[in-house]
């Protein structure tokens, strides 16, 4: 601990001591367990079985259409965050308030909601679904379901790093660029994009972990097909349903390895981040 | 002349930021916007830039009027209070960043050379791989001005340009402004709420109120004749004395004075309006008011005496160590005070 | 009002910059297609065939229970975790270990974590024959397929929450508050009572509301550790799914609209304690 002597202003020893031990433990019961677990399940059965599973057709299909539906979902929600934030962060206007909570609505609606209402739209039972089926297109228990679904539940994570962001850093520098001439692009790519780097990146990371990682959502809208409709997490269900346990943890574990990676990016991006706020709350 | 301004009004939902405004200012002039904050001197730089929009009036540059050009095409540089560089570019590239948004754009080696010319000018030269948090706050004053000098502007503004400095630098940047000024003889506008910093660098002060003009004049004219009672009080101390005004003679305690210019009026009240260095104390029988020596506090070669009169009111008085030392005065003491220089301006103390 | 209000308005400081309506019309129009819609066609269906139909599909006894768990779980879980999340960020902000940062890193475990793995790693840990489930078991606790479960995968999803709002706040609070307290003759459990603890309070509701509102709706994380029985570990999510695999799309509409209603009630209703907090303590 850091001081022998206890300030005033600090527990006791061992009271300090109590605390770290009890969190330390708890994190390594509830967080750390678990995730060890992931790993050790999928190599139960050697590298040999481990690597057999993660090269099943079924499996792979599954890797292409997570990382196709990321790919679409993320860049869309990209552009929606930096429309939304420029809104929002340099403009004034009514009902801007509603529109920050509204942005923020997906994180409180269930995932298997957000999957249910694309079905209730698209389904054949749906709004558009006897129309959609009249032309022979297929968006429910297909793809472009589940790329909605996605893009619905992964909405606001770019939006909401760049609003406070955009709106911590004002609008004095667009200002300056455009009375020494510049045009609307010209503020965008050469003074806003490099200020918001570190927090889109940010946003990004996030947005593509949830779009890798969705359940609920996807799992409504997606039918289930084998090697056409299902996602990673779909396939590591199907697996773990049909007791193919060491298949399903090997799917996981490279799931679990995105989300390692993730956290370790985002912890160093918050080190930047954290650097550029610093200098810029010097101004 | 070069930069007017016809009638301008500004409004920001039921706030009257600016009112009725009209200015002139001549080419090679460099103009302080003297005023509180909220005054509205700081939209009506902005206006002048295009940041905002005027909702009446016109803002004319070399005889033309601007309302149709964009901020980015009035090729004005502008300054602003925090400077606002871009943090993530060095100095050089903040400098030359309004010739790289140039179209057609300068050449690199051009934009260099501008950018070393301009860094030569500011004393930055060395600085150029510098980035903004690198640098101390007088530094960034002078990168901001090199940027907004670099797309040869026909006006500069600058917004409250030393309001983030601490005293020893203002005082030196101040000197240097006008410096840069007097060997560019660009035009100029600067916004300020330190009158002491309006006096001593601008060639005209404006001053405003509430988003009006109350006078418009050189530094002396607006320190020795201010033209309201605002003025007088934005400028320096000043004692404020109530006095009745009747056909063209003010009374106050112990005094009257011509007033002619207010002989329309009878029995009316009035202010009376002297600075404490125009006070002089004397001891003994004779005119002026009768005032108490309540207390006195050195301040170097002068001497600032607070009295009272007879009805309580403070008197300030301001005199050099010499003549107090002659005077001998001390707490409790009774004296006169006779004005060498007083306004009287009619209304309610 | 309308049109005129929102080109003055939009005009004030700092609307001279270019792209308001390219970007407000984008967001609008994207955030109807991708929210507003979908969430109407909710709506529509759900009431689509009257309110008694609506009331007897949303009110069923299994839907019910469905509900209690739902929401009772979530309840529970995100006071759970307003208490460990706390002193979580408390240690991890107070007090200095080797490994801080990881463990710091690690916090967020569970928002990477896909809720599918989340909901397989849990059970094979605490299943029947699992590393914990097997000690727990002899001692006669039964996590995996109860009501137990459930609560432990809502905590796991909800605990970055708390910790993530509390962290801040106690970051930025002033040392020398406590230290005025503290020669004020204060004690230190006097100190985290009177003067910690009112702080951090609002932080921790937010922490609760957002805790809460995962746990409500969570589906992958527990299905897999729930068991799914009918009446006993059956979650409102599930039940959506159910009706939906039974093509009763007004039902699992109907469900689901109820559900959104009743945590948006939660959640004002949280917004409101908070505001109370705030102007109790005068920050508002």
């Amino acid at each position: 601990m850091r001081r022998a002597v206890v300030a005033p202003t600090t527990e006791p020893a061992l009271v300090q001591w109590g605390l770290t031990l009890a969190a330390l433990g708890f994190v390594g019961i509830f967080l750390v367990l678990p995730l060890g677990t992931v790993f050790a399940e999928a190599l139960a059965h050697g590298p040999a079985a481990y690597l057999r599973a993660v090269s099943d057709p079924d499996a792979l299909a599954a890797m292409r259409l997570t990382l196709i539906t990321a790919a679409i979902a993320v860049p869309l929600n990209l552009v929606f965050g930096v429309a939304a934030s420029w809104a929002i962060a340099k403009f004034d206007f009514r009902g801007k308030s509603v529109l920050i909570s509204l942005i923020d609505l997906p994180f409180s609606v269930s995932p298997v909601v957000s999957g249910l209402i694309f079905v209730l739209l698209f389904g054949l039972q749906g709004w558009f679904g006897p129309w959609l089926a009249a032309h022979d297109i297929k968006l429910i228990f297909a793809v472009p379901g589940i790329v909605l679904a996605t893009v619905f539940v992964t909405f606001p994570f770019v939006a909401r790093e760049l609003i406070p962001l955009m709106q911590e850093q004002g609008s004095e520098e667009e200002e300056a660029a455009l009375v020494l001439g510049a045009s609307g692009r010209q503020i965008f790519l050469l003074v806003t994009l490099p200020n918001i780097r570190w927090g889109l990146l940010y946003g990004v990371l996030l947005c593509n972990a949830r779009a890798m990682g969705e359940f609920g959502a996807v799992s409504v809208v997606s039918g289930h097909i084998r090697g056409l409709t299902n996602t990673m997490p779909l396939q590591v269900e199907i697996l773990y349903n049909e007791y193919q346990f060491v298949a399903a943890f090997a799917v996981a574990s490279l799931l679990a390895g995105l989300a390692l990676v993730t956290l370790a990016a985002k912890t160093l991006l918050e080190h930047r981040f954290a650097a550029t706020r610093a200098a810029a709350g010097k101004d | 002349m070069y930069l007017e301004l016809r009638n301008v009004d500004k409004a920001f939902g039921d706030f009257q930021a600016v009112s009725d405004v009209s200015l002139a200012v001549r080419e090679g002039e460099l103009v302080a916007l003297l005023g509180p904050s909220g005054s509205g001197k700081t939209t009506l730089l902005r206006i002048i830039a295009g940041l905002e929009r005027p909702d009446r009036g016109q803002v004319l540059i070399g005889g033309t009027d601007v309302a149709g050009i964009g901020v980015q095409y009035r090729q004005i540089g502008f300054v602003f209070q925090h400077y606002a560089l871009f943090r993530h570019m060095t100095v050089a590239q903040n400098v030359g960043f309004g010739l790289r948004v140039r179209k057609p754009r300068p050449s690199a080696a051009a934009i260099a050379a501008k950018v070393h010319e301009l860094l030569h000018l500011v004393q930055m030269e060395g600085m150029e791989h510098r980035y903004p948090t690198q640098l101390s706050g007088g530094q960034r004053q002078r990168v901001a001005l090199a940027r907004a000098l670099a797309i040869e502007p026909r006006v500069l503004l600058l917004d409250e340009p030393f309001g983030a400095l601490d005293a020893q630098v203002r005082k030196e940047l101040r000197r240097w402004l006008r410096r840069l000024h007097d060997e560019t003889g660009i035009t100029g506008v600067f916004v300020t709420h330190d009158q002491e910093e309006a006096l001593e660098v601008a060639d005209r002060v404006v001053v405003m109120n509430t988003g009006r003009i109350e006078q418009v004049g050189t530094p002396e004219e607006i320190y020795d004749e201010p033209a309201t009672p605002f003025v007088y009080q934005f400028l320096g101390n000043v004692n404020r004395l109530p006095c009745r005004i009747d056909r063209g003679q003010a009374t106050l305690a112990g005094l009257t004075l011509p007033v002619p210019e207010f002989s329309g009026l009878s029995d009316a009240p009035g202010i009376a309006f002297v600075r404490p260095h125009d006070l002089d104390l004397a001891v003994g029988d004779g005119d002026g008011i009768p005032v108490t020596v309540r207390h006195v506090v050195l301040m170097g070669p002068s001497v600032r005496i607070e009295t009272v009169d007879a009805a309580g009111q403070t008197l300030e008085v301001e005199m050099s160590r010499a003549h107090w030392n002659a005077l001998a005065l001390g707490p409790g003491t009774r004296a006169r005070a006779t004005p060498r220089q007083m306004r009287v301006f009619p209304g309610e103390a | 009002m309308g049109e005129a209000v929102l080109r003055r308005k939009a005009w004030t400081r700092p609307g001279i910059l270019p792209g308001f309506g390219l970007s407000l019309g984008y967001t609008l129009s994207y955030m109807g297609l991708m929210v507003a819609l979908p969430l109407l066609a909710l709506f529509v269906r759900a009431f689509g065939g009257g309110f008694a139909a609506f009331w007897r599909a949303a009110t069923a006894p299994r839907v019910i229970d469905s509900y209690l768990l739902s929401f009772g779980g979530a309840l529970i879980a995100a006071a759970t975790n307003v208490v460990l999340g706390s002193l979580l960020a408390w240690v991890l902000v107070r007090y200095r270990f080797p490994g801080r940062r990881v463990v710091d890193a690690l916090i967020d475990l569970p928002f990477a974590l896909p809720t599918a793995v989340t909901g397989i790693a849990l059970t094979a840990l605490l299943g029947p024959g699992g590393l914990l489930g097997r000690p727990l078991e002899s001692l006669g606790i039964k996590v995996a397929f109860t009501p137990l479960g459930i609560g432990i995968a809502m905590v796991f999803i909800g605990l970055p929450f708390v910790v993530r709002t509390v962290q801040p706040v106690l970051d930025d609070l002033n040392a020398e508050v406590e230290e005025v307290a503290a020669s004020l003759g204060a004690s230190r459990r006097q100190t985290f009572l009177l003067v910690i603890l009112p702080t951090l309070l609002p932080a921790m509701l937010t922490g609760f509301a957002l805790a809460f509102a995962r746990a409500v709706g969570e589906y992958g994380s527990i299905i897999f550790i729930a068991g799914n029985l009918p009446h006993r570990t059956e979650i409102a999510p599930l039940l959506i799914v159910i009706k939906l695999e039974q093509y009763d799309y007004a039902a699992a509409a109907a469900i689901a609209a109820a559900m959104l209603i009743a945590s948006f009630a939660v959640l004002l209703a949280i917004n409101g304690a908070q505001r109370w907090v705030c102007r109790r303590s005068g920050r508002i």
